[in-house]
Parts: structure tokens; C-alpha cells; sequence
């Protein structure tokens, strides 16, 4: 499966040089992200180190190394949306998404979950952001319904 | 000294180089010393570190001596005022971000960064910030790890790229937050490592140590005999690291004419055979089914009858001699001579063929 | 009735830029196709009169549509597809142009006072048809150059006095001549379109507006150094201006202009497109040139230069969009009419994007030497907020520096910038009005570069985040005495030491504002006081009780509890609960929260 995708990028750009940075720009259209399996199989065959493909793809922004969701889940951890209880919000999500310990996108690969600095909108805090939809005053009980609203 | 094309001074010195030559070259061949962390003559400049700036006359910014070409009549002064504040800014910076445990580190009295503190009178201390919180890397028998203590020098990725072609480590991220690791961060291998340990070699710091020689005594205990390796033909020059009569590490030096400071994992690592309670000391001599110890000359003695008998039961072809090529054209030509004229056989050959 | 004479020259021209997409022009173009075609329009005229056109700088009035009818151009503002159908019925049927929707006299006054050369055509051309292009008199300047010696090229640019758009101001004929010199056989040009300055999108407009132009400049280019190949490196996050270069250079290949035997003249010429990653650090060369070599953009150290060892080793020019485009004209009309505009040292026209607090933000184009103030009130139309004073402008994005009101009579070109701390830089030009904090502003370019270092050098990669945590502090008003001191010294040592161009500005921002502002910054250390009340952590909130209503908003949006309030009570702060994160003053309809 990833073979003949991997087969066709490399079809497309064995014989140009300085490949790398396009082969990872392929490689994401393809799989979504950077996959280990796939970079290991392209180092093999053009004789490239695979510390070459990961130093290259970890120094530019445009690369994720993990797989990434159809939706992103931005949840805001700012000092007040910490303190009307974004953290909960955030357990409840992951629990309900069933989202595994230590990873941040759902096995079925539709959320991602992220949080990030203050988004500036404290007055409304606890702030989650949903494909660019923002959601205020969120509230643990709401997150059915939050999830309802995009899948 | 004479077929020296162009003419630059140095703090004063006037000094005859080629057109190809570094600043920093000149410099050092003329004896002035120029601070450097991120340079290593067995890698091509870099840049980076930024501690080799110095002023050249007629240029407004400093520039790094390790890789601007030297120009005639160029006039370069490697310390002012400000070249001396921008140096210990620097090594400011770089401490700020350090974990200056140089009481318990292995690399103290060998450290390039400790050094540098020492001379410029710096401890970091003004730049309080964030600083890495990283786990030690030691999953591998022979390569400790600890990021904390890294400069980003990139001699480490350098030499397992542009010398040993090995590719086992790249930088990764970017910024801040950018260090050399493996791909994907995984452990080092055989699969993806060859433990040769020249990144330990070249890095300036306590990054990266030597694992087998860990507490086992700091560089100025130990007194360095250099001798041959004995592992193949390529006769690189070792540095036993010796303390207290035991062998703890094995370094080498830049001007090692075969192997300039270079090592594979044997020579560098695989020294623990010379402490072996395990190792063979004296000839041994089959009587029956068992090995006896011997002395040189009763074994020599053995030797030399056994040949005598196959000599002259067979003749000379059905003996021969093979020498190795760790021995230096004399040995061999002796053994040859030998061969020939002792066994009058000729059949002798030597290993540097294969 | 539709008169079908009247209709013979009807045009109607959709600004289709990324900021006309994202206001909608797509949809409004699809609203005039249908309301045209129930009417039987299309079909009196017999032609395809909806016409697509780049960005034409006035974004803040998108989308923008030009009817064209008998010679004559009415351009209306705001367009939305549901005020389509009443143009169509009342200008183009009846005659009758909907004066109310039309342009006010802030277009005009925005695009009368500037000097357009190299936007004249983004907006008033399709950007995907090389027949347009040609029909304004397109190629004819590469045609000309190929005409000539490549020396004669050469000359032609460097009498012309242009320089180098990117940053630094290099002289475009000079750099040519360096690389023309060298005998190697292979070698490059590469136009660089890593745009990357927040607030910047001058290279964009250029692209998605004319792609011929750059392309036509790269061909002179190239011609002139003696390079078959030519690479443009652009943003990935530019996907229209990719897509019109890909559309260009097919259409140009077709033509002939590009691949072999050029305009039949022997020379032989291949462009090619590589994305970026995204890393703002490669639109510095050398880090452009690992970049494209399929490496981590990291910096090489110079020497030598990548005129002499640049793209896989081999001499390699660089040249910045806005550079290259100006060359068509440059050939055509000669180098004295170029060196007529401008000042003594920086010839012809400059593109900025004017953004901040001003009326009339979006692309401009003007003479070099125009002054600061020409530009705000002028064209910008002044302050966005007349109740506000102009306090500085920044030119130079994360690399510049500000410039502070009282130097508003300075004219804009590369030494004067310079010698005030700031510089030309690809053309970002952020107006600040007294509610703008110029420590904070300092910390927002800081954590942009710091954040975009790649991490080679020392004093870029340790020193930003340094400063970077010693502006925090200051603006979290945990500031120490000797701070400022302590920023302007690493400043200037980062700038010194660093190993290329990011790092060697990227102290700017800082260092000017401490320059022309220090005494923001001390009122932040010793006061406590953020002056522009922008820093949240230096506010301390009360409530004015003869301004309050007592509506309990701000009880309700304060997260920490520390609003105290009943109905019909005054509200009250406890500043021992405050988090000072300024929500009741948002929230507060009455401006009582001081």
C-alpha cells in the first residue's frame, strides 16, 4: 500500500538532485504526514541517511511527523481559560474522541487536539477552537454537542 | 616558503600564504591563536560558533577566521576591545543554556567550552532563561548522550557525514530548540550506527563521552602512550589513555600521520581484550589435548625444530611464512630474507595483498 | 433594451488577487457570467467579456470590478454577488452607473499620488493570458536584451542604477557582473520569491498580477550572467501565485520564450518552480541555495559568495521578484528613464505594504525619496482613528527598525533608512498610532525571528531567545534595572557576530525602539506602566465609578471572580483575584474599566 505510493513519488523525482525537500512534500500529500516506514524505505533505495530525510522535515514547518486530523481542536490555555477549567474540557474531549495516552489525533484519524498560548479572547474563556470556529464559554458538557456540530 | 603567493600580517606578523589558505590557517601556522569550538581540521569550515571572528582592516563587521580566504595585504587583528566583549558574550550564551555540572562532568580538564569560560572570566550568570531539560541518550554500549551539554557546534553531525559517511546523526528542529539526534530519535544501533565513536572524538564538550570510560579518570590523570592499532593493516596511531597501569580509553591525535585523530569502533573501543584475565600472556605449547605454558625460547625452540623436520621430510616448498602488513617494511624484508634464506623456500607473502 | 453597439467594447474586470478571492470574486465573476447570459448579453457581445485581473493594492476595499464600456472605466467597491444583478441592469443595461456603489475619492487619492510601473499591469491585465501580456508590449524587453551582448545587458542595468529589492540594496548590474565574469559553464539564476516578512505581500501581488514580468526579467537575467537555468523559489503557503507561475510558464514555453533557442536567437533558457517549506530563513541565499539543494536552509558562511560558488557549487545569481520585474521596463524604455526616478543613490519605484493604523492600507507602489509623510496622509488617507497621533512607523519587517513621528519628513531610500536604524528590507510598512506599545512591538518581531532561526550560529540562535525573554519580562513588568542596558549590549554584539543576515538584523526592532523610545521602556521597568496600556500585565484595573452603569458585564466576563458586583450595585475590582487579563475592560460598553 504505502510501497506503490512510495514507488510513484520516487518514479517522479529519482533522478533529480537535492530531492529530498520534495520527495517529504509528496510524502505528507500522500500519507498526511511524515511516516518512519516511508522515509526508511526512500533512504534504502536513493541511498540518502534516514537522519538526512528526518533533519530536513524537523527544520521546516510545513512538515508534521505525526499523523494530523480532519479537524483540529485548538483548546486555549491561557492563564484565565486555565482557570475556568480548560483542562477538564481538554480530558473530557480526549475520553470522549478516544484519543490514546501520549498522542494527540484520534485512532480514527478525525481529530487532532492541540492547545495552545492564549488566543486573546479571555472573556470568554474557557476558549476552544474548532476548523477555525471559535467556542466560548465552553464547558465540559458541551463537548458532545461541540463534537456533534463538526462530524 | 618562498613559492607563497600572497602577504598578510596578523597582529603585526607578516606571513606568506596561498591563495587558498584560512585566516585561521595562517594563523595558527604562525603561531597566533585564535579561539575556536565548532572547528576541526578534519572537517570543512563551518561558521558557526562564531568565536573565531576576528578584525580585518578595511571591513566593518568581524569576520569568522576558520572560513574567510585570506587576501593579499590583508591586515587581520584577532583581539580588540570588541571582538574580546562579543567572544565572551557568546560564551555567555552558550552557558546560559548549560548545565555547568562541570564538578561531576567527565569532560572537565578536557573541555573546550570550560577552557574558554576560564580565559574569558564568564559564567553565564546574566542570562537567566530557559534552559533544555533533556534525558541522557545511553541505550548503546559504547555512546552517552546528554543534549543539555550540547553547543550545536554540528561537529559531531559533521564528522559522521562528511568522514565516516555514516549518517547515523543529522541536525533536527530548528532554532533553539535544534540538536543533533538520530533519525526519529531512535536509539543507536548496528542498524544505524557504526560506534565508531568519532563523534565522542570531535565533540568539544561533555555531549558526548565515551561510555566504557565513564568515572574511570579525568584526562589529566591519564598519561597517553601512543602506540599502533593492532586490529588491521591501516596502522592508525592509538592513544592508550592509561591511569594507575590500566588502559581506560583510547583517544588519537590530529597528527597521527596515517589516521589524523580518526578511529573505527575496534581501534577506539574494542582495547578491553589488554586487561582480559582471559588473555594469552605467554606461548602455549600442545602437549596431547592440552595447551601448556611455555617460555619464548622453548617455544622458539619448538618452532624451529618443526620446520627443521618438515624442511627436510618435504623440502622447502611445503613451508612458507606470511607477515602482516602492520609490520613496517624492515620487519617484512626480514621476514622475506629469512624465508628465502633460512627455509630457502619461496613462499612468502603478506596480508596487505588481500 | 441591449444596444448592441454599445456593448462592443464592454469589459468588465474582476480583481482575482489573494485578497479579491477571499473576499469573494470568484463567486461575484460567476454572478456576472449568469446575470450577463439571462440577459443575452454575452451573446450581443460575442466574446468573453468578464475578465480576470491581479491585485490592485487597494485590498481593503475587495472585491473591486471595473466596468469598462466606450473607453470609459467605473470601478466599484465592496461588490458582493448580490449586488451584481443591479449593475448589470442599471449600468450595462440602462446606462446608468450605481453611483453609490462606486469608488470614493480615497481610491483615487490612494492611487493618483503613487508611480506604478510595476503594478501598473496587475489589475488591469489577466494574469492567466500571455496574449495579454504581449498585447501591452510584453517580452519586448527580453527580445531586446537578446538583441544585444550580454555585456551591453549588463551595462544597461548598472547605468540604470537599480538595486537589489529583497533587503540589503545591492547593485542588481553589479552582481550580474561578478557572475558574467566567471567562466565556468554552468550556472544559475535563481528569483527569489520566499516572501516572508509578516504583514508582506508585495511578491505575491507581483506574481499573481503579472507572473510574465518576473519570468521576462529572468529571461534578461539569465541572458545577461550566461545561465540556462533559472529556479524560482516561492512559498508552498502561496498557492495562486505557484499556480499562475506554472500557467505562465507553460503558456511562455508554448510561445517559445522559454526551453531552447529563445526568441530564435541560440540561447537556451528552462525555469523551473521549487516550493518552499516553510522556513522564513530561506529567503536568505545562501540558506535558499541549501534549500533548493534539498538541505536544511541553513546559512553559509560568506565568501565565497554565491555569485562565485552558489547552486551546487556554481555560480549563481539571485534576484528578488520585485528586482527582476522591474527589468522589462528597464530594457525597453532605457536606463535614463529608470534613473529619472528616485533620489541620487536609489533609482526608480518601491512596493510597500502599507498596513496598521492608517485609513488606506494595501499595496503601494511610489518614487524612491517620496517621504513618510506623503505616504500616510497622502495616500494612506492618515490615521485610521483621527483622534489618534501618528507615533512611528516600522519599515523592514523583522529585520527594520522604526522610525519614530518626529522623522516624518525623511525620504524613503535605502541610505536614509539605514542611517536610522531601519531599512528598506522587502517592503513591509506598519504604521503605529499611540496605543501601539513599542516594547511589545519589539517582543512580537523578536519571537517572529527567533522563532524562524535556524540555529547554526551562536549569538542568533542563544541571543534572541535571550532578548526575547528579557523583553518578556519587561513587558510582564518583571523588568530589572539594567535591562535595557543589558538588551542594547547583546544587540549589538548579535548583530555583529551573526553569521548572516537574519541574525545580523534581527536585533533592529529592538534596538531602535530603545533609540527613539527608551522611555517606553523605562516606565515599563521603573514605573510599572505601560504607556500605550497595551501590556495586559501592567494594567492594573479599577473601575471608574462615575462611569459605570452598573450592567454587570464585566462581572460576568472576569474568569477569576475578582469583579464584584450585585444588580444595581457599581462594580468593583479585587485586585488580589484579578489575573489582569482584561476581559471586563473588553467587556465594559461604557469605558469605565480604567
Amino acid at each position: 500500500m504505502i510501497e506503490k505510493k512510495c514507488r510513484e513519488i520516487l518514479d517522479k523525482y529519482h533522478r533529480e538532485k537535492g530531492n529530498v525537500i520534495s520527495i517529504l512534500q509528496d510524502m505528507q500529500e500522500s500519507f498526511g504526514y511524515i511516516r518512519e516506514d516511508a522515509v526508511n524505505w526512500f533512504s534504502e533505495r536513493l541511498n540518502i541517511p534516514a537522519s538526512n530525510f528526518y533533519g530536513v522535515a524537523t527544520f521546516y514547518a510545513q512538515f508534521y511527523l505525526r499523523p494530523r486530523g480532519e479537524n483540529i481542536i485548538t483548546g486555549c490555555c491561557g492563564t484565565a481559560c486555565h482557570v475556568k477549567g480548560s483542562a477538564p474540557i481538554i480530558n473530557r474531549l480526549r475520553e470522549h474522541l478516544a484519543i490514546p495516552e501520549g498522542e494527540d489525533t484520534s485512532r480514527d484519524g478525525k481529530f487532532t487536539i492541540e492547545s495552545v498560548a492564549c488566543v486573546g479572547a479571555c472573556s470568554i474563556a474557557p476558549v476552544f477552537i474548532v476548523n477555525k470556529k471559535v467556542f466560548g464559554k465552553m464547558t465540559v458538557d458541551r463537548v458532545p454537542e461541540m463534537i456533534k456540530e463538526i462530524s | 616558503m618562498s613559492d607563497r603567493k600572497l602577504k598578510i600580517t596578523i597582529n603585526g606578523i607578516e606571513a606568506a600564504c596561498e591563495k587558498d589558505e584560512t585566516i585561521l590557517q595562517v594563523a595558527r601556522r604562525v603561531g597566533v591563536r585564535i579561539p575556536t569550538l565548532c572547528h576541526d581540521d578534519r572537517l570543512e569550515p563551518y561558521g558557526g560558533c562564531r568565536l573565531c571572528i576576528v578584525h580585518v582592516r578595511g571591513v566593518p563587521r568581524p569576520l569568522s577566521a576558520c572560513t574567510t580566504p585570506v587576501a593579499d595585504n590583508m591586515a587581520v587583528t584577532t583581539e580588540t576591545n570588541t571582538i574580546r566583549r562579543i567572544r565572551k558574550n557568546l560564551i555567555e550564551l552558550l552557558l546560559s543554556n548549560h548545565p555547568n555540572d562541570c564538578m561531576r562532568c567527565e569532560k572537565t580538564g578536557d573541555c573546550a567550552l570550560q577552557d574558554l569560560s576560564y580565559e574569558y572570566g564568564v559564567d553565564g550568570s546574566r542570562f537567566e532563561g530557559e534552559k533544555w531539560n533533556l534525558p541522557v541518550r545511553e541505550a548503546n554500549p559504547f555512546i552517552r548522550y546528554e543534549p543539555n551539554k550540547c553547543i550545536l557546534c554540528g561537529r559531531c553531525v559533521r564528522i559522521c557525514n562528511e568522514v565516516v559517511m555514516a549518517g547515523t546523526i543529522d541536525l533536527t528542529g530548528r532554532g533553539f530548540h535544534a540538536m543533533p539526534d538520530t533519525a526519529f530519535g531512535k536509539p543507536r544501533t548496528l542498524e544505524n550506527c557504526e560506534f565508531c565513536g568519532q563523534c565522542v572524538s570531535t565533540c568539544p564538550t561533555g555531549a558526548l563521552t565515551d561510555k566504557k570510560s565513564i568515572g574511570k579518570g579525568r584526562a589529566y590523570e591519564m598519561k597517553k602512550v601512543r602506540t599502533t592499532c593492532g586490529y588491521c593493516g591501516t596502522g592508525c596511531n592509538l592513544d592508550l589513555n592509561v591511569k594507575d597501569g590500566r588502559v581506560v580509553k583510547v583517544t588519537s591525535a590530529y597528527d597521527a600521520p596515517v589516521n589524523h585523530g580518526n578511529l573505527c569502533i575496534k581501534g577506539r573501543y574494542g582495547y578491553d581484550f589488554i586487561h582480559s584475565f582471559e588473555r594469552i600472556k605467554s606461548p602455549l605449547i600442545r602437549k596431547g589435548m592440552k595447551f601448556v605454558t611455555a617460555s619464548w625460547d622453548e617455544a622458539l625452540e619448538v618452532v624451529a625444530s618443526r620446520f627443521k623436520a618438515l624442511l627436510k621430510k618435504y623440502g622447502p616448498d611445503a613451508v612458507g611464512a606470511f607477515s602482516s602488513s602492520r609490520c613496517t617494511n624492515e620487519e617484512n624484508f626480514l621476514l622475506a630474507k629469512w624465508v628465502r634464506t633460512s627455509l630457502r623456500s619461496n613462499n612468502v607473502d603478506n596480508c596487505a595483498r588481500v | 433594451m441591449v444596444n448592441d453597439n454599445s456593448l462592443k467594447d464592454l469589459v468588465i474586470r474582476v480583481c482575482v488577487g489573494t485578497g479579491g478571492l477571499a473576499a469573494g470574486s470568484q463567486e461575484v465573476i460567476d454572478e456576472f457570467n449568469k446575470a450577463l447570459a439571462a440577459r443575452k448579453v454575452r451573446a450581443a457581445v460575442r466574446k468573453k467579456c468578464v475578465g480576470k485581473t491581479g491585485c490592485r493594492g487597494f485590498c481593503a476595499k475587495d472585491v473591486l470590478v471595473d466596468v469598462v464600456r466606450n473607453g470609459k472605466t467605473f470601478t466599484y467597491q465592496l461588490v458582493s454577488p448580490d449586488k451584481v444583478n443591479r449593475i448589470v441592469e442599471e449600468h450595462i443595461i440602462s446606462g446608468n452607473p450605481v453611483d453609490e456603489w462606486l469608488v470614493g475619492p480615497d481610491y483615487h487619492a490612494f492611487h493618483d499620488r503613487q508611480t506604478k510601473i510595476l503594478l501598473k499591469q496587475c489589475g488591469q491585465i489577466d494574469p492567466e493570458d500571455i496574449t495579454a501580456y504581449i498585447a501591452i508590449g510584453g517580452y519586448e524587453g527580453a527580445k531586446k536584451a537578446l538583441s544585444l551582448d550580454p555585456f551591453e545587458v549588463i551595462d544597461v542595468v548598472r547605468t540604470s542604477g537599480l538595486r537589489g529589492r529583497g533587503g540589503a540594496g545591492f547593485l542588481t548590474g553589479l552582481k550580474w557582473e561578478f557572475c558574467h565574469k566567471s567562466r565556468e559553464k554552468t550556472k544559475y539564476i535563481i528569483c527569489n520569491a520566499d516572501e516572508g516578512d509578516p504583514g508582506a505581500f508585495m511578491d505575491r501581488s507581483i506574481i499573481e498580477g503579472n507572473p510574465h514580468s518576473v519570468i521576462e526579467g529572468m529571461i534578461i537575467g539569465g541572458y545577461a550572467v550566461g545561465a540556462n537555468y533559472g529556479y524560482i523559489y516561492i512559498r508552498a503557503e502561496y498557492p495562486l501565485a505557484i499556480q499562475r507561475l506554472r500557467t505562465a510558464i507553460r503558456e511562455a514555453e508554448k510561445k517559445g520564450f522559454l526551453g531552447k533557442n529563445v526568441f530564435k536567437s541560440g540561447f537556451d533558457f528552462d525555469i523551473r518552480i521549487k516550493e518552499g517549506a516553510g522556513a522564513f530563513i530561506c529567503g536568505e541565499e545562501t540558506a535558499l541555495i541549501a534549500s533548493i539543494e534539498g538541505e536544511r536552509g541553513l546559512p553559509r558562511p560568506k565568501p565565497p559568495f554565491p555569485v562565485v560558488r552558489g547552486l551546487w557549487g556554481k555560480p549563481t545569481v539571485i534576484n528578488n521578484v520585485e528586482t527582476l520585474s522591474n527589468l522589462p521596463s528597464i530594457l525597453t524604455k532605457g536606463a535614463s528613464w529608470f534613473s529619472s526616478i528616485g533620489t541620487a543613490k536609489s533609482k526608480g519605484t518601491k512596493v510597500f505594504a502599507l498596513t496598521g493604523k492608517i485609513k488606506n492600507t494595501g499595496l503601494i507602489e511610489v518614487p524612491m525619496g517620496i517621504s513618510l509623510k506623503e505616504i500616510i496622509y497622502d495616500i494612506g488617507g492618515g490615521m485610521e482613528k483621527t483622534n489618534r497621533r501618528l507615533k512611528a512607523v516600522q519599515t523592514g519587517g523583522p529585520s527594520g527598525g522604526c522610525i519614530p513621528a518626529s522623522h516624518i519628513d525623511m525620504p524613503v531610500d535605502y541610505e536614509s533608512l539605514i542611517s536610522i536604524g531601519s531599512m528598506m528590507g522587502s517592503g513591509g510598512m506598519v504604521v503605529m498610532d499611540d496605543t501601539t506599545c513599542m516594547v511589545d512591538m519589539a517582543r512580537f518581531f523578536l519571537t517572529f525571528t527567533g522563532n524562524e532561526s535556524c540555529g547554526k550560529c551562536i549569538p542568533c540562535r542563544v541571543g534572541t531567545k535571550r532578548m526575547l525573554e528579557i523583553l518578556t519580562r519587561i513587558t510582564e513588568g518583571r523588568g530589572k534595572e539594567g535591562d535595557i542596558d543589558l538588551l542594547m549590549e547583546l544587540g549589538t554584539d548579535i548583530k555583529l557576530s551573526s553569521l548572516c543576515g537574519l541574525g545580523q538584523s534581527a536585533p533592529n526592532p529592538v534596538l531602535s525602539t530603545i533609540n527613539f523610545f527608551r522611555d517606553e521602556y523605562e516606565a515599563h521597568i521603573k514605573d510599572g506602566i505601560c504607556p500605550a496600556r497595551v501590556c495586559k500585565s501592567l494594567r492594573r484595573y479599577t473601575v471608574s465609578a462615575e462611569l459605570c452603569r452598573m450592567c454587570g458585564k464585566c462581572f460576568r466576563a472576569c474568569p477569576s471572580g475578582a469583579v464584584i458586583w450585585e444588580k444595581k450595585q457599581k462594580a468593583v475590582i479585587d485586585k488580589e483575584k484579578c489575573i489582569k487579563c482584561g476581559a471586563c475592560y473588553d467587556a465594559c460598553p461604557f469605558g469605565s474599566i480604567l
